[in-house]
Protein backbone atom coordinates (compact mmCIF):
# COMPACT_ATOMS: atom_id res chain seq x y z
CA UNK A 1 0.00 0.00 0.00
CA UNK A 2 1.39 3.45 -1.03
CA UNK A 3 0.52 5.99 1.78
CA UNK A 4 0.24 9.75 0.65
CA UNK A 5 -0.44 12.31 3.35
CA UNK A 6 -1.50 15.58 1.82
CA UNK A 7 -1.13 17.48 4.84
CA UNK A 8 2.89 17.28 3.24
CA UNK A 9 2.32 16.57 -0.01
CA UNK A 10 0.55 18.45 -2.65
CA UNK A 11 -2.25 16.95 -4.82
CA UNK A 12 -0.45 17.69 -7.75
CA UNK A 13 2.61 15.61 -6.76
CA UNK A 14 -0.14 13.03 -5.74
CA UNK A 15 -1.99 13.22 -9.05
CA UNK A 16 1.53 13.15 -10.80
CA UNK A 17 2.65 9.73 -9.46
CA UNK A 18 -1.04 8.20 -10.56
CA UNK A 19 -0.53 9.25 -13.54
CA UNK A 20 2.64 7.54 -14.08
CA UNK A 21 1.15 3.91 -13.51
CA UNK A 22 1.50 1.23 -15.87
CA UNK A 23 -1.75 0.36 -17.27
CA UNK A 24 -0.84 -3.18 -17.78
CA UNK A 25 0.69 -3.50 -14.05
CA UNK A 26 -1.21 -0.44 -11.91
CA UNK A 27 0.80 -2.31 -8.28
CA UNK A 28 -1.10 -1.51 -4.98
CA UNK A 29 -3.71 0.16 -3.86
CA UNK A 30 -3.11 3.98 -2.51
CA UNK A 31 -3.96 5.43 0.37
CA UNK A 32 -4.44 9.25 0.72
CA UNK A 33 -4.33 11.25 4.24
CA UNK A 34 -5.89 14.38 5.57
CA UNK A 35 -7.63 15.26 2.34
CA UNK A 36 -9.01 17.94 4.31
CA UNK A 37 -10.95 19.18 1.89
CA UNK A 38 -8.49 19.99 -1.06
CA UNK A 39 -9.86 20.00 -4.86
CA UNK A 40 -9.10 17.99 -7.31
CA UNK A 41 -7.86 14.65 -6.06
CA UNK A 42 -7.02 11.33 -7.81
CA UNK A 43 -8.14 13.53 -11.01
CA UNK A 44 -7.72 11.71 -14.43
CA UNK A 45 -6.50 8.70 -13.62
CA UNK A 46 -6.18 5.86 -16.39
CA UNK A 47 -5.16 2.77 -14.81
CA UNK A 48 -7.12 0.00 -13.09
CA UNK A 49 -5.50 0.80 -9.64
CA UNK A 50 -7.35 1.34 -6.13
CA UNK A 51 -7.46 4.41 -4.36
CA UNK A 52 -8.47 5.30 -0.49
CA UNK A 53 -8.86 8.76 0.59
CA UNK A 54 -9.23 9.65 3.90
CA UNK A 55 -11.41 12.08 4.97
CA UNK A 56 -13.37 14.89 3.29
CA UNK A 57 -12.35 15.65 -0.27
CA UNK A 58 -13.00 19.09 -2.13
CA UNK A 59 -14.23 19.47 -5.37
CA UNK A 60 -14.18 17.66 -8.80
CA UNK A 61 -12.50 14.51 -6.74
CA UNK A 62 -11.61 11.62 -9.10
CA UNK A 63 -12.75 14.25 -12.43
CA UNK A 64 -12.77 12.19 -15.74
CA UNK A 65 -11.69 8.66 -13.65
CA UNK A 66 -11.18 5.73 -16.54
CA UNK A 67 -10.61 2.35 -14.93
CA UNK A 68 -9.74 3.32 -11.27
CA UNK A 69 -11.73 2.94 -8.15
CA UNK A 70 -11.53 5.51 -6.06
CA UNK A 71 -13.08 5.48 -2.61
CA UNK A 72 -13.73 8.51 -0.16
CA UNK A 73 -14.00 8.07 3.28
CA UNK A 74 -16.19 11.20 3.91
CA UNK A 75 -18.37 13.53 2.07
CA UNK A 76 -17.23 15.36 -1.39
CA UNK A 77 -17.49 18.37 -2.88
CA UNK A 78 -18.96 19.60 -5.68
CA UNK A 79 -18.34 17.92 -8.59
CA UNK A 80 -17.40 14.18 -8.23
CA UNK A 81 -16.44 11.84 -10.84
CA UNK A 82 -17.85 14.25 -13.31
CA UNK A 83 -16.71 13.29 -16.64
CA UNK A 84 -16.14 9.67 -15.30
CA UNK A 85 -15.49 7.22 -18.33
CA UNK A 86 -15.38 3.90 -16.22
CA UNK A 87 -14.14 2.86 -13.25
CA UNK A 88 -15.89 3.02 -10.24
CA UNK A 89 -16.28 5.97 -7.87
CA UNK A 90 -17.98 5.48 -4.00
CA UNK A 91 -18.35 8.15 -1.65
CA UNK A 92 -19.04 6.67 1.70
CA UNK A 93 -20.51 10.01 3.23
CA UNK A 94 -22.55 12.68 1.33
CA UNK A 95 -21.69 14.54 -2.37
CA UNK A 96 -22.37 18.02 -3.41
CA UNK A 97 -23.78 19.36 -5.88
CA UNK A 98 -23.37 18.19 -10.05
CA UNK A 99 -21.76 14.74 -9.12
CA UNK A 100 -21.28 12.81 -11.70
CA UNK A 101 -21.91 15.58 -14.04
CA UNK A 102 -21.71 14.53 -17.78
CA UNK A 103 -19.76 11.22 -16.74
CA UNK A 104 -20.21 8.70 -20.07
CA UNK A 105 -19.26 5.13 -17.88
CA UNK A 106 -18.41 3.73 -14.49
CA UNK A 107 -20.38 3.49 -11.48
CA UNK A 108 -20.73 6.21 -8.84
CA UNK A 109 -22.13 5.07 -5.70
CA UNK A 110 -22.99 7.66 -3.02
CA UNK A 111 -24.01 6.14 0.47
CA UNK A 112 -25.41 9.31 1.85
CA UNK A 113 -27.16 11.95 0.36
CA UNK A 114 -26.27 14.00 -2.84
CA UNK A 115 -27.31 17.55 -3.21
CA UNK A 116 -28.87 19.72 -6.16
CA UNK A 117 -28.01 18.64 -9.96
CA UNK A 118 -26.61 15.06 -9.54
CA UNK A 119 -25.78 13.71 -12.62
CA UNK A 120 -26.63 16.53 -14.56
CA UNK A 121 -26.23 15.98 -18.02
CA UNK A 122 -25.27 11.92 -17.73
CA UNK A 123 -24.19 10.36 -20.64
CA UNK A 124 -23.99 6.98 -20.06
CA UNK A 125 -22.89 6.37 -16.25
CA UNK A 126 -24.53 4.53 -13.78
CA UNK A 127 -24.96 6.59 -10.17
CA UNK A 128 -26.59 4.94 -7.20
CA UNK A 129 -27.55 7.51 -4.56
CA UNK A 130 -28.52 5.87 -1.46
CA UNK A 131 -29.54 8.67 0.37
CA UNK A 132 -31.80 11.11 -1.22
CA UNK A 133 -30.69 13.82 -4.19
CA UNK A 134 -31.43 17.73 -4.54
CA UNK A 135 -33.50 19.63 -7.32
CA UNK A 136 -32.46 19.26 -10.85
CA UNK A 137 -30.94 16.11 -10.74
CA UNK A 138 -30.44 14.27 -13.96
CA UNK A 139 -31.61 17.62 -15.74
CA UNK A 140 -30.47 17.37 -19.57
CA UNK A 141 -29.23 13.42 -18.41
CA UNK A 142 -29.00 12.02 -22.12
CA UNK A 143 -27.75 8.21 -21.33
CA UNK A 144 -27.08 6.13 -18.23
CA UNK A 145 -29.04 5.25 -15.13
CA UNK A 146 -29.65 7.32 -12.10
CA UNK A 147 -30.88 5.22 -8.58
CA UNK A 148 -32.03 6.88 -5.65
CA UNK A 149 -32.44 4.89 -2.60
CA UNK A 150 -34.69 8.19 -1.11
CA UNK A 151 -36.36 11.18 -2.34
CA UNK A 152 -35.86 13.04 -5.07
CA UNK A 153 -36.01 17.36 -4.67
CA UNK A 154 -37.56 19.91 -7.47
CA UNK A 155 -37.60 19.42 -11.29
CA UNK A 156 -36.32 15.85 -10.92
CA UNK A 157 -35.11 14.61 -14.95
CA UNK A 158 -35.46 18.27 -16.30
CA UNK A 159 -35.07 18.36 -19.87
CA UNK A 160 -34.07 14.27 -20.12
CA UNK A 161 -33.49 12.79 -23.49
CA UNK A 162 -32.53 9.18 -22.75
CA UNK A 163 -31.25 8.12 -19.35
CA UNK A 164 -33.57 6.00 -16.84
CA UNK A 165 -34.32 7.47 -13.34
CA UNK A 166 -35.13 4.83 -10.65
CA UNK A 167 -37.07 5.85 -7.03
CA UNK A 168 -37.96 4.65 -4.35
CA UNK A 169 -39.04 7.93 -2.12
CA UNK A 170 -40.66 10.81 -3.16
CA UNK A 171 -40.32 12.86 -6.23
CA UNK A 172 -41.09 16.49 -5.18
CA UNK A 173 -41.94 17.25 -8.87
CA UNK A 174 -41.00 16.15 -12.20
CA UNK A 175 -39.52 18.48 -14.44
CA UNK A 176 -39.88 19.55 -17.79
CA UNK A 177 -40.65 16.36 -20.04
CA UNK A 178 -40.26 13.89 -17.74
CA UNK A 179 -43.04 11.87 -16.76
CA UNK A 180 -43.35 8.09 -14.72
CA UNK A 181 -42.71 5.12 -16.92
CA UNK A 182 -43.88 1.50 -15.82
CA UNK A 183 -41.30 -0.46 -14.55
CA UNK A 184 -40.76 -3.44 -16.99
CA UNK A 185 -39.64 -7.01 -16.37
CA UNK A 186 -35.82 -5.74 -17.83
CA UNK A 187 -36.13 -2.27 -15.72
CA UNK A 188 -36.53 -4.57 -12.55
CA UNK A 189 -33.75 -6.66 -13.77
CA UNK A 190 -31.26 -3.92 -14.90
CA UNK A 191 -32.05 -1.94 -11.28
CA UNK A 192 -31.28 -5.12 -9.24
CA UNK A 193 -28.05 -5.28 -10.96
CA UNK A 194 -27.39 -1.88 -10.43
CA UNK A 195 -28.78 -2.11 -6.47
CA UNK A 196 -26.48 -4.88 -5.97
CA UNK A 197 -23.24 -3.94 -7.35
CA UNK A 198 -23.50 -0.85 -5.17
CA UNK A 199 -24.36 -2.78 -2.28
CA UNK A 200 -27.34 -1.23 -1.54
CA UNK A 201 -30.19 -3.34 0.32
CA UNK A 202 -33.27 -1.71 -1.25
CA UNK A 203 -35.77 -4.17 -3.29
CA UNK A 204 -36.52 -2.90 -6.84
CA UNK A 205 -40.02 -3.55 -6.40
CA UNK A 206 -40.31 -0.24 -4.57
CA UNK A 207 -39.00 1.62 -7.01
CA UNK A 208 -40.43 3.94 -9.78
CA UNK A 209 -39.20 4.56 -12.92
CA UNK A 210 -39.03 8.14 -14.81
CA UNK A 211 -37.82 9.17 -18.19
CA UNK A 212 -38.45 11.15 -21.12
CA UNK A 213 -41.87 11.78 -22.81
CA UNK A 214 -39.83 12.51 -25.42
CA UNK A 215 -41.68 15.92 -26.15
CA UNK A 216 -39.09 18.14 -26.17
CA UNK A 217 -35.62 16.83 -28.00
CA UNK A 218 -38.15 15.90 -30.84
CA UNK A 219 -38.66 18.74 -32.69
CA UNK A 220 -42.28 18.38 -33.97
CA UNK A 221 -44.66 21.64 -35.04
CA UNK A 222 -47.73 20.69 -33.01
CA UNK A 223 -45.28 20.96 -29.67
CA UNK A 224 -43.70 24.17 -30.96
CA UNK A 225 -45.68 25.98 -27.80
CA UNK A 226 -43.86 23.78 -25.69
CA UNK A 227 -40.59 25.01 -26.35
CA UNK B 1 -16.61 34.14 -6.32
CA UNK B 2 -15.98 35.29 -3.57
CA UNK B 3 -15.83 33.55 -0.47
CA UNK B 4 -17.48 33.68 3.17
CA UNK B 5 -17.31 32.01 6.72
CA UNK B 6 -19.16 32.02 9.60
CA UNK B 7 -17.97 30.47 13.34
CA UNK B 8 -20.27 30.82 16.76
CA UNK B 9 -18.82 29.18 19.52
CA UNK B 10 -21.00 27.13 21.80
CA UNK B 11 -18.20 26.36 24.40
CA UNK B 12 -17.19 29.75 25.90
CA UNK B 13 -14.07 28.03 27.02
CA UNK B 14 -13.16 28.57 23.03
CA UNK B 15 -13.42 32.80 23.05
CA UNK B 16 -9.93 33.59 23.13
CA UNK B 17 -9.17 32.01 20.46
CA UNK B 18 -12.01 32.84 18.05
CA UNK B 19 -9.77 35.01 16.31
CA UNK B 20 -7.15 32.74 15.91
CA UNK B 21 -9.60 30.03 13.95
CA UNK B 22 -11.34 32.56 12.15
CA UNK B 23 -8.44 34.05 10.29
CA UNK B 24 -7.56 30.73 9.47
CA UNK B 25 -10.94 29.78 8.14
CA UNK B 26 -11.10 33.26 6.17
CA UNK B 27 -7.53 33.01 5.03
CA UNK B 28 -7.82 29.48 3.29
CA UNK B 29 -10.67 31.16 1.40
CA UNK B 30 -8.07 33.31 -0.46
CA UNK B 31 -8.67 31.42 -3.72
CA UNK B 32 -12.09 32.34 -3.64
CA UNK B 33 -11.29 36.41 -2.99
CA UNK B 34 -8.16 37.83 -3.27
CA UNK B 35 -9.24 41.28 -3.83
CA UNK B 36 -10.01 42.62 -0.44
CA UNK B 37 -11.36 41.07 2.82
CA UNK B 38 -13.46 42.35 5.92
CA UNK B 39 -15.40 40.62 8.70
CA UNK B 40 -17.25 41.59 11.63
CA UNK B 41 -16.42 40.47 15.29
CA UNK B 42 -18.44 40.24 18.19
CA UNK B 43 -16.58 41.04 21.33
CA UNK B 44 -17.24 41.88 24.68
CA UNK B 45 -20.19 43.89 24.84
CA UNK B 46 -19.59 47.28 25.24
CA UNK B 47 -21.47 48.36 28.94
CA UNK B 48 -24.97 48.79 29.42
CA UNK B 49 -26.30 52.29 27.57
CA UNK B 50 -23.11 52.70 25.71
CA UNK B 51 -22.31 51.56 22.11
CA UNK B 52 -19.23 50.44 20.05
CA UNK B 53 -18.54 52.70 16.97
CA UNK B 54 -16.30 51.51 14.40
CA UNK B 55 -15.06 54.26 12.02
CA UNK B 56 -12.65 54.19 9.09
CA UNK B 57 -9.79 56.65 7.88
CA UNK B 58 -7.91 55.95 4.01
CA UNK B 59 -4.96 55.96 5.31
CA UNK B 60 -3.26 54.87 8.73
CA UNK B 61 -1.82 57.05 11.18
CA UNK B 62 -5.01 59.28 11.13
CA UNK B 63 -5.26 61.94 14.37
CA UNK B 64 -8.37 59.71 16.12
CA UNK B 65 -7.00 61.45 19.76
CA UNK B 66 -8.23 64.81 18.56
CA UNK B 67 -11.74 63.29 17.19
CA UNK B 68 -12.24 61.64 20.53
CA UNK B 69 -11.43 65.38 22.13
CA UNK B 70 -13.56 67.14 19.84
CA UNK B 71 -16.06 63.83 20.49
CA UNK B 72 -16.20 64.32 24.21
CA UNK B 73 -16.86 67.76 24.29
CA UNK B 74 -20.46 67.36 22.05
CA UNK B 75 -21.44 64.06 24.60
CA UNK B 76 -19.93 65.01 27.95
CA UNK B 77 -17.26 62.56 28.54
CA UNK B 78 -14.32 61.13 26.76
CA UNK B 79 -15.02 58.29 24.52
CA UNK B 80 -13.29 54.92 24.76
CA UNK B 81 -10.80 54.88 21.76
CA UNK B 82 -8.65 51.61 20.14
CA UNK B 83 -6.99 52.43 17.42
CA UNK B 84 -6.40 49.17 14.77
CA UNK B 85 -4.29 50.18 11.48
CA UNK B 86 -6.74 52.02 9.21
CA UNK B 87 -10.06 51.85 11.49
CA UNK B 88 -10.74 52.81 15.25
CA UNK B 89 -13.30 51.94 17.67
CA UNK B 90 -15.25 54.19 19.54
CA UNK B 91 -17.03 53.11 23.47
CA UNK B 92 -19.25 55.98 24.13
CA UNK B 93 -22.71 56.70 25.50
CA UNK B 94 -24.57 58.13 23.02
CA UNK B 95 -27.29 57.35 20.65
CA UNK B 96 -26.67 55.80 17.26
CA UNK B 97 -28.45 58.65 14.91
CA UNK B 98 -26.74 61.50 16.75
CA UNK B 99 -23.25 59.78 16.37
CA UNK B 100 -23.64 58.82 13.10
CA UNK B 101 -24.81 62.89 12.39
CA UNK B 102 -21.83 64.12 14.33
CA UNK B 103 -19.52 61.96 12.31
CA UNK B 104 -21.37 62.54 9.11
CA UNK B 105 -20.85 66.74 9.28
CA UNK B 106 -17.80 66.89 11.28
CA UNK B 107 -15.67 64.13 9.84
CA UNK B 108 -17.05 63.34 5.76
CA UNK B 109 -13.30 61.81 5.29
CA UNK B 110 -14.47 58.92 7.64
CA UNK B 111 -16.83 55.94 6.62
CA UNK B 112 -18.86 54.91 10.10
CA UNK B 113 -18.26 50.77 9.40
CA UNK B 114 -20.66 49.74 12.41
CA UNK B 115 -22.16 50.29 15.65
CA UNK B 116 -23.55 48.27 17.94
CA UNK B 117 -22.96 46.75 21.64
CA UNK B 118 -20.97 43.74 20.43
CA UNK B 119 -20.34 44.08 16.50
CA UNK B 120 -16.95 45.31 15.08
CA UNK B 121 -16.95 45.56 11.20
CA UNK B 122 -13.38 46.22 9.55
CA UNK B 123 -12.46 45.86 5.92
CA UNK B 124 -9.91 46.87 3.68
CA UNK B 125 -8.90 46.20 0.07
CA UNK B 126 -5.51 43.71 -0.41
CA UNK B 127 -4.80 39.87 0.11
CA UNK B 128 -7.03 38.75 2.61
CA UNK B 129 -3.52 36.87 4.55
CA UNK B 130 -2.32 40.88 4.59
CA UNK B 131 -5.74 42.37 5.38
CA UNK B 132 -5.76 39.71 8.52
CA UNK B 133 -2.32 40.42 9.76
CA UNK B 134 -2.88 44.61 9.43
CA UNK B 135 -6.19 44.45 11.98
CA UNK B 136 -4.38 41.65 14.22
CA UNK B 137 -7.61 39.05 13.78
CA UNK B 138 -5.74 36.38 15.09
CA UNK B 139 -5.27 37.66 18.49
CA UNK B 140 -8.75 39.25 18.71
CA UNK B 141 -11.42 37.31 20.99
CA UNK B 142 -15.37 37.24 20.98
CA UNK B 143 -18.44 34.69 20.74
CA UNK B 144 -18.84 35.05 16.92
CA UNK B 145 -17.57 36.59 13.51
CA UNK B 146 -18.11 36.40 9.90
CA UNK B 147 -15.88 37.51 7.40
CA UNK B 148 -15.74 37.34 3.57
CA UNK B 149 -13.16 37.56 0.64
CA UNK B 150 -14.04 39.47 -2.38
CA UNK B 151 -13.50 38.59 -5.88
CA UNK B 152 -15.58 42.20 -7.85
CA UNK B 153 -17.71 41.75 -9.83
CA UNK B 154 -20.35 43.95 -9.75
CA UNK B 155 -18.60 47.20 -8.84
CA UNK B 156 -15.61 48.60 -7.85
CA UNK B 157 -12.69 47.09 -5.70
CA UNK B 158 -12.83 49.52 -3.08
CA UNK B 159 -13.10 49.50 1.06
CA UNK B 160 -16.62 50.66 0.70
CA UNK B 161 -17.76 47.95 -1.63
CA UNK B 162 -15.73 45.22 0.81
CA UNK B 163 -18.46 43.45 2.98
CA UNK B 164 -19.54 43.05 5.49
CA UNK B 165 -22.30 45.63 5.27
CA UNK B 166 -23.92 46.35 8.36
CA UNK B 167 -27.47 46.40 8.32
CA UNK B 168 -27.97 47.63 11.79
CA UNK B 169 -26.99 48.07 14.76
CA UNK B 170 -25.33 44.83 15.83
CA UNK B 171 -26.41 43.06 11.94
CA UNK B 172 -24.49 42.68 9.24
CA UNK B 173 -24.08 40.75 5.89
CA UNK B 174 -21.81 38.89 3.79
CA UNK B 175 -22.79 38.19 0.75
CA UNK B 176 -21.09 35.13 -2.02
CA UNK B 177 -23.48 35.80 -5.63
CA UNK B 178 -24.79 38.63 -7.60
CA UNK B 179 -28.03 39.80 -7.49
CA UNK B 180 -29.63 40.66 -10.97
CA UNK B 181 -32.71 42.87 -9.55
CA UNK B 182 -30.31 45.24 -7.14
CA UNK B 183 -30.92 48.62 -9.32
CA UNK B 184 -34.70 48.41 -9.29
CA UNK B 185 -34.45 47.41 -5.72
CA UNK B 186 -32.12 50.45 -4.92
CA UNK B 187 -34.35 53.07 -6.03
CA UNK B 188 -37.57 51.37 -4.20
CA UNK B 189 -35.34 51.08 -0.67
CA UNK B 190 -34.32 54.90 -1.48
CA UNK B 191 -37.66 55.62 -1.76
CA UNK B 192 -38.46 54.39 1.72
CA UNK B 193 -35.22 56.48 3.11
CA UNK B 194 -32.75 54.46 3.00
CA UNK B 195 -28.94 55.73 2.40
CA UNK B 196 -26.90 53.96 -0.31
CA UNK B 197 -22.99 54.86 -0.17
CA UNK B 198 -22.01 52.16 -3.15
CA UNK B 199 -23.40 50.65 -6.43
CA UNK B 200 -22.75 47.36 -4.50
CA UNK B 201 -25.26 44.67 -5.11
CA UNK B 202 -24.66 43.21 -1.92
CA UNK B 203 -25.78 46.76 -0.19
CA UNK B 204 -28.92 46.39 -1.22
CA UNK B 205 -29.55 43.22 0.08
CA UNK B 206 -28.24 44.28 3.19
CA UNK B 207 -30.59 47.89 3.14
CA UNK B 208 -33.44 45.31 2.55
CA UNK B 209 -32.85 43.54 5.86
CA UNK B 210 -32.36 46.69 7.34
CA UNK B 211 -35.95 47.82 5.75
CA UNK B 212 -38.00 44.89 7.03
CA UNK B 213 -36.22 44.80 10.04
CA UNK B 214 -37.00 48.50 10.74
CA UNK B 215 -40.60 47.56 9.89
CA UNK B 216 -40.54 45.11 12.90
CA UNK B 217 -39.86 41.91 10.93
CA UNK B 218 -37.78 39.55 12.69
CA UNK B 219 -34.56 38.28 11.01
CA UNK B 220 -36.64 34.93 9.75
CA UNK B 221 -39.33 36.86 8.98
CA UNK B 222 -37.14 39.32 6.86
CA UNK B 223 -35.14 36.38 5.25
CA UNK B 224 -37.76 34.50 3.97
CA UNK B 225 -39.38 37.61 2.26
CA UNK B 226 -35.78 38.11 0.86
CA UNK B 227 -36.09 34.74 -1.06
CA UNK B 228 -39.26 36.29 -2.79
CA UNK B 229 -38.17 40.13 -3.41
CA UNK B 230 -34.16 39.41 -4.02
CA UNK B 231 -33.23 38.20 -8.02
CA UNK B 232 -30.25 36.69 -8.47
CA UNK B 233 -27.15 34.14 -6.86
CA UNK B 234 -26.77 34.55 -3.07
CA UNK B 235 -25.41 32.77 -0.43
CA UNK B 236 -25.59 34.76 2.88
CA UNK B 237 -24.01 34.99 5.84
CA UNK B 238 -25.74 37.28 8.58
CA UNK B 239 -24.40 38.28 12.16
CA UNK B 240 -26.44 38.76 14.38
CA UNK B 241 -25.99 40.60 18.28
CA UNK B 242 -26.04 36.91 19.19
CA UNK B 243 -25.51 34.32 16.60
CA UNK B 244 -25.33 34.01 13.04
CA UNK B 245 -28.01 33.13 10.05
CA UNK B 246 -27.22 31.09 6.80
CA UNK B 247 -29.55 31.85 3.51
CA UNK B 248 -29.36 30.17 0.08
CA UNK B 249 -31.25 31.32 -2.57
CA UNK B 250 -33.67 28.37 -3.84
CA UNK B 251 -31.41 27.12 -6.88
CA UNK B 252 -28.35 26.79 -4.47
CA UNK B 253 -26.11 28.47 -7.64
CA UNK B 254 -23.17 29.46 -4.67
CA UNK B 255 -21.55 26.93 -2.48
CA UNK B 256 -22.01 26.52 1.27
CA UNK B 257 -20.91 24.06 4.07
CA UNK B 258 -21.84 23.96 7.96
CA UNK B 259 -20.15 21.49 10.68
CA UNK B 260 -21.34 21.74 13.95
CA UNK B 261 -20.11 20.21 17.01
CA UNK B 262 -20.83 20.19 20.95
CA UNK B 263 -18.24 23.47 20.76
CA UNK B 264 -19.26 25.22 17.74
CA UNK B 265 -21.22 26.05 14.28
CA UNK B 266 -18.95 26.84 11.43
CA UNK B 267 -19.93 28.10 7.96
CA UNK B 268 -18.26 28.02 4.86
CA UNK B 269 -18.29 28.42 0.96
CA UNK B 270 -16.30 25.59 1.33
CA UNK B 271 -15.32 22.83 3.73
CA UNK B 272 -11.35 23.40 3.01
CA UNK B 273 -12.04 26.94 5.12
CA UNK B 274 -13.31 24.59 7.93
CA UNK B 275 -10.28 21.90 8.52
CA UNK B 276 -8.63 23.85 11.22
CA UNK B 277 -11.41 23.72 13.35
CA UNK B 278 -11.02 21.58 16.47
CA UNK B 279 -12.36 18.27 15.87
CA UNK B 280 -13.40 18.75 12.78
CA UNK B 281 -13.21 15.02 11.72
CA UNK B 282 -16.15 14.12 14.52
CA UNK B 283 -17.84 17.35 13.16
CA UNK B 284 -21.54 16.96 11.53
CA UNK B 285 -20.89 18.52 8.37
CA UNK B 286 -23.48 18.64 5.94
CA UNK B 287 -24.60 21.60 3.13
CA UNK B 288 -27.27 23.77 4.24
CA UNK B 289 -30.34 23.61 1.93
CA UNK B 290 -31.28 26.02 -0.93
CA UNK B 291 -34.19 28.50 0.16
CA UNK B 292 -34.08 27.74 3.83
CA UNK B 293 -33.42 29.81 6.69
CA UNK B 294 -31.04 28.51 9.12
CA UNK B 295 -30.66 30.61 12.65
CA UNK B 296 -28.15 29.74 15.48
CA UNK B 297 -28.10 31.90 18.82
CA UNK B 298 -26.69 31.83 22.39
CA UNK B 299 -29.98 31.60 23.76
CA UNK B 300 -30.92 28.10 21.46
CA UNK B 301 -27.20 27.16 20.42
CA UNK B 302 -29.06 25.60 18.10
CA UNK B 303 -30.24 24.73 14.82
CA UNK B 304 -33.26 26.37 14.10
CA UNK B 305 -34.73 25.50 10.47
CA UNK B 306 -37.52 27.35 8.89
CA UNK B 307 -38.55 25.61 5.94
CA UNK B 308 -39.73 28.87 3.46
Amino acid sequence: MNVIDLATTPVRELNTALHQLEPENPGVPWRVRNARGAHSIACGLRVPVTVEIEGHAGYYCAGMNQLATVHVHGNAGVGVAENMMSGTVHVHGSASQSAGATAHGGLLVIDGDASARCGISMKGVDIVVKGSVGHMSAFMAQAGNLVVCGDAGEALGDSIYEARIFVRGKVADLGSDCVEKPMREEDLRLLKCLLNRAGAEAQPEDFRRYGSARQLYRFHVDHAAAY
Amino acid sequence: MCGIVGLFLKNPALQPSLGGYFATMLDCLSSRGPDSAGFAIYGAEAPSGMLKLVAQHPQEGFDWVKVAAELALVIGFAPGLQVIATHARFTVAAEEAELREWFATQYPVLTVMSVGRSMEIMKEVGAPAAVLKRFGVAAMSGTHAIGHTRMATESAVTTAGSHPFSTGQDLCLVHNGSLSNHNRLRRELQRQGLVFHTENDSEVAAAYLSWRLRDGASLEAALTSALDDLDGFYTFTIGTRDGFAVLRDPIACKPAVMAETDDYVAMGSEYRALTGLPDIERARVWEPEPATVYTWNTRSAAREAVLA
